[in-house]
């Protein structure tokens, strides 16, 4: 394929990936992985490399609006990116060595997760209970301005969140992507976060979380500019798109939609994986 | 000025640098990026490519090479510089929020945030890759 037919295919699929994953809160990564190796034949350790590239632009991107609104704890992300950033350097350095048909497999599992998680129903669990001890050393509890004043919330269960954080990480730096799916959950259901925080303070977490790997990657020759910059580019500009539509519309039934379209990608890299086709 | 909305303050204004900080490092790093991928596409457009076994090329993997790389403006070698600041971004973001710690006087996170720094830069070291 040529240069430039290959920047162009890569570049329509990433500004989809993009656009798709801001409104479905996916990210774009698990989309632009099977994307790049079931279609185009890239090489996963290619697609991976390219994938983190483009999850620290978007998230950086959108943390900056957060971060500027207050809602963003920005403790807890400090706090937690112990974990994420040690479990993800972990990640991508093994990632080398793990047979790319046992990767896809994995990326199967976490793609099929990441659907269930997207069309679940969400309950908020949090509450002002500010008693945790280890809450209470670190700083966690906090409050984030809402329409109707500022609100307060407690954070319960720190070692727990550590530890399923500690997973996240070697999730991100294995497979190249935001794992915002396992960040969320061990935000929203063990440490008891309000969704806002818990997104917003996830997502400011992932541009550190994907540097510290994006490094080893860089080292190991993983990222190739022929391939980062359409990807990067093409998913910044579709997510961008996408947050400004988000606003305006509701997606509820295009999450239903688009759960249909990840488990049908993740059959089909647990499929390739396993036939040993990657 | 009470010492409370004193610190209140202080943290605003960290909320605010830390927020254009990334913004800036991302429209600038993708600045670069662009601009590299439109010299990439000049220069290597009659080329094929072949991506389907991973061979790596060490070729711009390290900064010094990058940086050599720029000064022959190879298209390559602009996008991975344009990848470096973007990798950078999140990496500064660190650092100014130890800054606004200190100003806060909160040493635990203080500690917190050098050690973040501290895991990113054993892995810039390169010790990592065989």
């Amino acid at each position: 394929m040529s240069v430039l037919l290959f920047t162009v295919i890569v570049l329509a699929g990433a500004f989809l990936a993009g656009l798709v994953g801001s409104l479905t809160g996916l990210g774009g990564g698990v989309i632009i992985i099977p994307l790049l190796t079931l279609v185009l034949g890239v090489d996963i350790h290619y697609a991976i490399g390219a994938s983190i590239v483009s999850v620290i632009a978007t998230s950086s991107g959108s943390a900056a609006a957060y971060v500027k609104e207050g809602i963003t704890n920005i403790r807890i992300g400090m706090f937690l990116e112990i974990a994420t950033t040690i479990s993800a350097i972990f990640g991508a350095v093994i990632t080398i060595f793990i047979n790319p048909s046992y990767i896809a497999v994995v990326f199967g599992l976490i793609l099929l997760f990441s659907a269930a998680m997207m069309v679940r129903k969400k309950v908020d669990h949090s509450d002002v209970d500010t008693t945790g001890k280890l809450a209470g050393f670190f700083k966690l509890n906090g409050s984030y301005p809402t329409a109707e004043g500022v609100k307060y919330y407690g954070v319960h269960n720190v070692v727990g969140g550590f530890v399923m954080m500690f997973f996240a990480g070697i999730i991100s730096g294995l497979l190249g992507i935001g794992s915002g799916a396992l960040k969320v959950l061990a935000m929203d259901n063990i440490m008891r976060l309000p969704f806002k925080v818990s997104t917003t303070t996830s997502n400011f977490m992932m541009g550190v979380t994907a540097a510290a790997s994006a490094v080893v990657y860089l080292h190991r020759g993983q990222i190739d500019p022929g391939i980062a910059m359409p990807v990067t580019v093409g998913v910044l500009c579709g997510a961008t798109i996408g947050s400004k539509i988000l606003v305006k519309t509701n997606t509820d039934k295009l999450k239903v939609i688009f759960a249909g379209v990840v488990v049908f990608l993740a059959l089909q890299m647990i499929y390739n994986g396993l036939a040993g086709n990657l | 000025m009470s010492k409370i909305t004193e610190k209140k303050l202080a943290q605003r204004d960290i909320q605010f640098i830390l927020g254009t900080l990334l913004r800036v490092g991302v429209i600038l790093s993708m600045s670069v990026v662009l601009i590299g991928g439109i010299i990439y596409l000049i220069g290597y457009q009659g080329l094929n490519v072949d991506y389907s076994e991973f061979v790596p090329d060490a070729k711009y993997a390290s900064l010094e090479a990058i940086v050599a790389g720029l000064k022959e403006m190879d298209g390559k070698a602009i996008i991975q510089f344009g990848t470096i600041l973007l990798i950078f971004t999140p990496i500064t973001r660190v650092v100014f929020s130890v800054f606004g710690f200190l100003i806060e006087r909160d040493y635990l996170y203080v500690m917190i945030g050098l050690f973040v720094l501290a895991v990113i830069l054993f892995s810039l070291s390169n010790k990592l890759v065989g």
